[in-house]
């Protein structure tokens, strides 16, 4: 008994006797964490890396939750948001990494935090990707731009991730609303979902289901498309042209246990070899440091150089850090809860549409033109959904009714009934409307 | 005097052990329903809940997938036990066995298997639509989750009613017969009122297990049903936002009311059989015209129900598999990879699940004597609090365990209490006691009070009658028990998801979810979970003859 109890107490010990270790929250997939932490053990041998790998919105709650007690020594992810978060509850320490030959900025954003707390060390863009047997098998052509994705060929073709589920994903509704603005943003929005045929939970689903041909056409970040041609897929990946890059970041948690480790680990990611790996096949995302691309394979897309990559939109990043709860409360009231009203409503217009084509009558385009503007419709106004104080109902925190004067009393399960209330109204109305046109031709 | 202190203080330390890892971390949970924005008490947030359209028809979503489960997974079970324990039927421990295996397959992991198999684009439909020119929509909407649900939790029905079925006297069956009754009259009789007790304990399983999962709805997309609502609200809104724990707090009092049902179904009959069954029901020997309606009858079943495993297999050898009937090539790199850089998972797991499947019998043993058979204070409110284990979405418990216990630091290490991996131990012990519980229950119900009460009476103590009656005779059910807390333990990803602080501490399927985040990770992830199919089935299957032989056994004894 003693024996076993000695075993017992030894093999504890012996699992925390790493003593040299940094330990870092990751929402990276094991592809890229595990290969750079090869790359670093193999550079640092004394020095162990614990991945702990979490979601982006799992890893923040983690790193939150665990402040009192702090454990972990690094944040890694791609959302600059999720960074911003951690920085707003001061769990960020300042590191600015003497690493040489990287530009202040990739497509038109900042590489770094420019109050030094976290580091960018690759850039993503948003684009399409889709299944080249699926499209073959369906006779559909490529997408090239967001708005090809409006087109009735593609009901039932197209997949994406909710943006409160994804940090990635959330960036690219922010993107197409800056670059298109607020009202047309959402249409196009609104009209690219009507060909979806799921929004997924994970913003790996898209990709996954692109891959297996569940579906044809995916909007993802790019490194999920150019992964999944290094993995040998039958697919491809293309950047349109209302696109931002944003660069994947990493940031020393506050109280790091491992603070000169954590450190090193960011110079080891920015050095030339760490910028390297990221070329691999499995990991296949943007380095920031431009002279990693004379290696990377033919065809690999280098913003340095195609300027028309993620240039076309200025992305505000303090706009879209003010209204972030409320982006992607809007999204799922309108789109993701609301997909099957949606599709019923957009495919009775695709009909009438497709009649009006044949025969013209101007009060059945009238009522079509009516019907799509219901589609459109927002429950809200732009400047409602940036006013600051609106906005504190969709806090993550907010823990006194004084935080929130003018909309006191006010709770977000409240706005978002009312808003489901007049989505539906307007989706249905908007069915009616495309079915009278119907019965006119 | 020593009886009552013996059962005092082990429904005490129960007790003690029950509030710790699940009343308070639960109740950390709940507090936060009741909340306003002042934090003070009040009831606004449910009555946010129901007038909120979208809610509503999750909670009607939820309640109709589970109950359509129920039905499905009854439909794959019934011939399958019937079958298997009524006939002298060809391999029937290796169909029982094999009808255990979507057990101890993570329900995501099914969902991945059963779309490629099943999904629009899927092999089944690829193949019809190049044929026939059309498609079936298994796997749309609903379907699809009603589909795999009832798949992937049919052996709850199938484990309970074959237990059920074996424990049946058969003098009964023979005192029947000899008064004249036979077939459909036999069965509707005998069999049947005697297999209740396992099929409702199996069919309410089923139908709480679906009506909290989370993983499935989750991966096949479908955003309108109760638990994923829960989830959503929780991990993308935030910790401080009070609907997802209104969500919460709403499946527990449904999940609650379903066990109070499914008892009340039960309660008031007296199933127990003076004597211990000798091997179930008389087998018989089957007509051939019979024997090949029940070979394609078992054959579909088991088609339809191991289909995510085929799917599995081809996935974890197949290089590339997309929108083809079958993968382009085939490869052993992922079980390499396995193998060879990555078997940390495995043995995790081992240790993970066997601890807490033997902490879930032992404390089910007890929980189940100490409600059925005394009169010790509050037994009932034992019962009612091990089984509300059912109804708590796994990931609400993770998130109760990091509050209550990551403040606390682990004296061996110093470290949070919540990073210690004997946490997901006891997260995985108590997210799976309801199944053993009511594997003991049913075990205990159908031993007959009197022979405790003889041998008490010959002046027995407490312990001998357990040691010498009951831990004999429920061996079978016990057993039943640890096999299915320890391989639904194994496929537990939304508890431990929140507790796992390092890739060292790791179970399996954690380890299959981050491969399957990655384009190049869905052979790899694959080989991991067929390697866990592989562990788990074997041990099935070992127990499953240990089962058969001691029942042989006995059953001599019996009639000699």
């Amino acid at each position: 008994m003693k024996k076993i109890l000695s075993f017992i107490i030894a093999f504890l010990f012996a699992t925390s006797a790493f003593a040299n270790t940094v330990t870092i929250v990751t929402s990276f997939p094991k592809d890229l964490s595990g290969k750079f932490k090869a790359a670093f053990e193999k550079k640092y041998p004394n020095i162990k890396v614990e991945i702990v790998g979490k979601k982006t919105t799992a890893g923040i709650k983690y790193i939150q939750e665990t402040k009192s007690n702090n454990t972990t020594d690094l944040f890694w992810a791609s959302a600059p948001d999720a960074f911003e978060v951690l920085k707003g509850d001061g769990l960020l320490q300042k590191y600015t990494s003497k690493a040489k030959g990287i530009p202040s900025k990739v497509g038109s954003y900042p590489v770094n935090d420019p109050d030094g707390f976290y580091t960018g060390f690759a850039a993503a863009g948003y684009g399409i990707m889709w299944n080249t047997r699926y499209l073959k098998a369906n006779k559909l052509p490529a997408p090239q731009q967001w708005s090809d994705l409006t087109n009735p060929v593609y009901f039932g073709h197209v997949g994406m991730s909710a943006p409160s589920r994804s940090g990635t994903t959330h960036l690219t509704v922010e993107t197409l609303l800056q670059g298109e603005g607020f009202d047309k943003g959402w249409a196009l929005s609104k009209e690219m979902a009507a060909n979806f045929k799921t929004v997924t939970a994970r913003s790996f689903g898209v990709p996954d289901g692109v891959n297996s041909g569940d579906f044809g056409i995916g909007i993802v970040i790019d490194f999920f498309g150019l992964s999944s041609i290094g993995s040998g897929f039958p697919v491809d990946f293309v950047y349109p042209k209302v696109s931002t890059l944003v660069p994947a970041n990493i940031g020393i948690i506050n109280n790091a246990p491992n603070k000169k480790n954590a450190q090193l680990f960011i110079d080891f990611l920015l050095s030339t070899k760490g910028q390297e790996t990221l070329l691999d096949p499995k990991i296949r995302r943007l380095p920031v440091n431009p002279n990693t691309y004379s290696k990377a394979p033919k065809g690999f897309p280098n913003p340095f150089k195609d300027k028309s990559i993620g240039a076309a939109v200025k992305f505000d990043v303090d706009l879209s850090k003010s209204r972030y709860n409320l982006i992607n409360s809007m999204f799922d009231v309108m789109i993701t809860y609301r997909l099957d009203e949606l599709r019923d409503a957009m495919s009775a217009i695709y009909k009438a549409e497709a009649a009006l084509k044949k025969k013209s009558n101007s009060k059945a385009s009238a009522l079509v033109k009516e019907a799509r503007a219901l589609i459109a419709k927002n429950p809200i106004s732009e400047a409602k959904a940036n006013d600051a104080e609106f906005n504190k109902i969709f806090k993550k925190k907010r823990k006194k009714a004084k935080d929130i004067e003018k909309y006191a009393g006010t709770r977000q399960a409240e706005v978002e009934a009312g808003w489901d209330k007049a989505v539906v109204a307007n989706y249905s109305a908007a069915k009616q409307k495309a079915e009278q046109a119907l019965k006119l031709l | 005097m020593f009886k009552n202190l013996f059962l005092n203080s082990t429904s005490l330390i129960i007790g003690i052990f029950l509030l710790l890892f699940l009343v308070i971390p639960i109740a950390q949970v709940f507090y936060v329903s009741f909340l306003d924005v002042n934090g003070s008490f009040t009831l606004v947030n449910f009555s946010d809940f129901f007038k909120n359209q979208l809610f509503i028809e999750s909670f009607y979503n939820s309640f109709y997938v589970a109950a359509m489960s129920v039905v499905l997974a009854s439909v794959f079970a019934l011939p399958l036990a019937y079958f298997t324990s009524r006939f002298n039927f060809k391999g029937s421990v290796i169909i029982q066995s094999l009808g255990f295996i979507p057990l101890i397959m993570p329900p995501f992991v099914g969902a991945v298997a059963m779309k490629l198999f099943f999904g629009t684009n899927g092999s089944v439909n690829l193949l019809l639509d190049q044929y026939f020119g059309f498609k079936i929509p298994f796997m749309e909407g609903l379907n699809g989750v009603i589909f795999v649900e009832s798949v992937h939790y049919f052996p709850f029905i199938l484990i309970n009613l074959i237990t059920s079925l074996n424990n049946i006297d058969r003098s009964m069956e023979e005192s029947a017969q000899s008064l004249g009754s036979k077939g459909f009259g036999l069965f509707k009789r005998i069999v049947l009122p005697l297999s209740m007790p396992g099929y409702i304990a199996g069919a309410s399983l089923v139908f709480l297990k679906v009506f909290d999962d989370l993983g499935t709805p989750l991966l096949l997309d479908i955003n309108n049903m109760l638990a994923p609502q829960a989830y959503l609200r929780i991990s993308s809104i935030g910790i401080n936002d009070p609907m997802g724990y209104v969500i919460a707090v709403i499946l527990v009092v449904t999940s609650i009311l379903a066990v109070w049902v499914a008892k009340m179904a039960l309660g008031g009959k007296d199933y127990s059989m003076l004597q211990k069954g000798g091997g179930g029901m008389i087998k018989r020997d089957m007509k051939p015209r019979q024997k090949i309606t029940a070979y394609s009858v078992v054959g579909l079943i088991l088609f339809l129900v191991l289909s995510p495993h085929i799917a599995l297999t081809l996935l974890s050898f197949g290089t590339i598999w997309s929108f083809s009937v079958v993968p382009d090539a085939y490869t052993i790199d992922h079980y390499k990879n396995i193998i060879f850089e990555n078997s940390i998972f495995i043995k995790n797991t081992m240790l993970y699940c066997t601890l807490a499947a033997f902490i879930d019998i032992v404390l089910a043993f007890f929980i189940s004597y100490i409600v059925l058979r005394t009169k010790v204070k509050g037994r009932q409110l034992l019962d009612y609090i091990a089984m509300s284990a059912l109804a708590i979405p796994g990931l609400v418990l993770g998130i109760g365990y990091l509050r209550t216990f990551y403040s606390f630091n682990n004296p061996l290490d110093g470290k949070p209490l919540a990073s210690w991996w004997f946490m997901i131990v006891l997260i995985l012990a108590v997210r799976r006691l309801p199944y053993a519980l009511r594997a003991a229950n049913a075990a205990l119900m159908q031993i007959s009070k009197f022979l405790e009460e003889s041998a008490e009476s010959l002046g027995a103590k407490k312990t001998t009658i357990f040691r010498k009656i009951l831990v004999p005779l429920m061996t079978g059910g016990l057993l039943a028990g640890f096999i299915t807390s320890f391989s639904t333990a194994t496929v537990e990803l939304s508890a431990t998801i929140m507790l796992v602080s390092t890739e060292v501490d790791a179970p399996l399927a954690y380890g299959i979810y981050s491969y399957m985040q990655t384009a190049a990770g869905r052979g790899p992830g694959a080989a991991l979970g067929m390697i866990g199919v592989l562990i788990v089935a074997v041990g099935t299957y070992f127990s499953q003859t240990i089962i058969d032989k001691k029942y042989k056994k006995t059953g001599e004894v019996n009639n000699g």
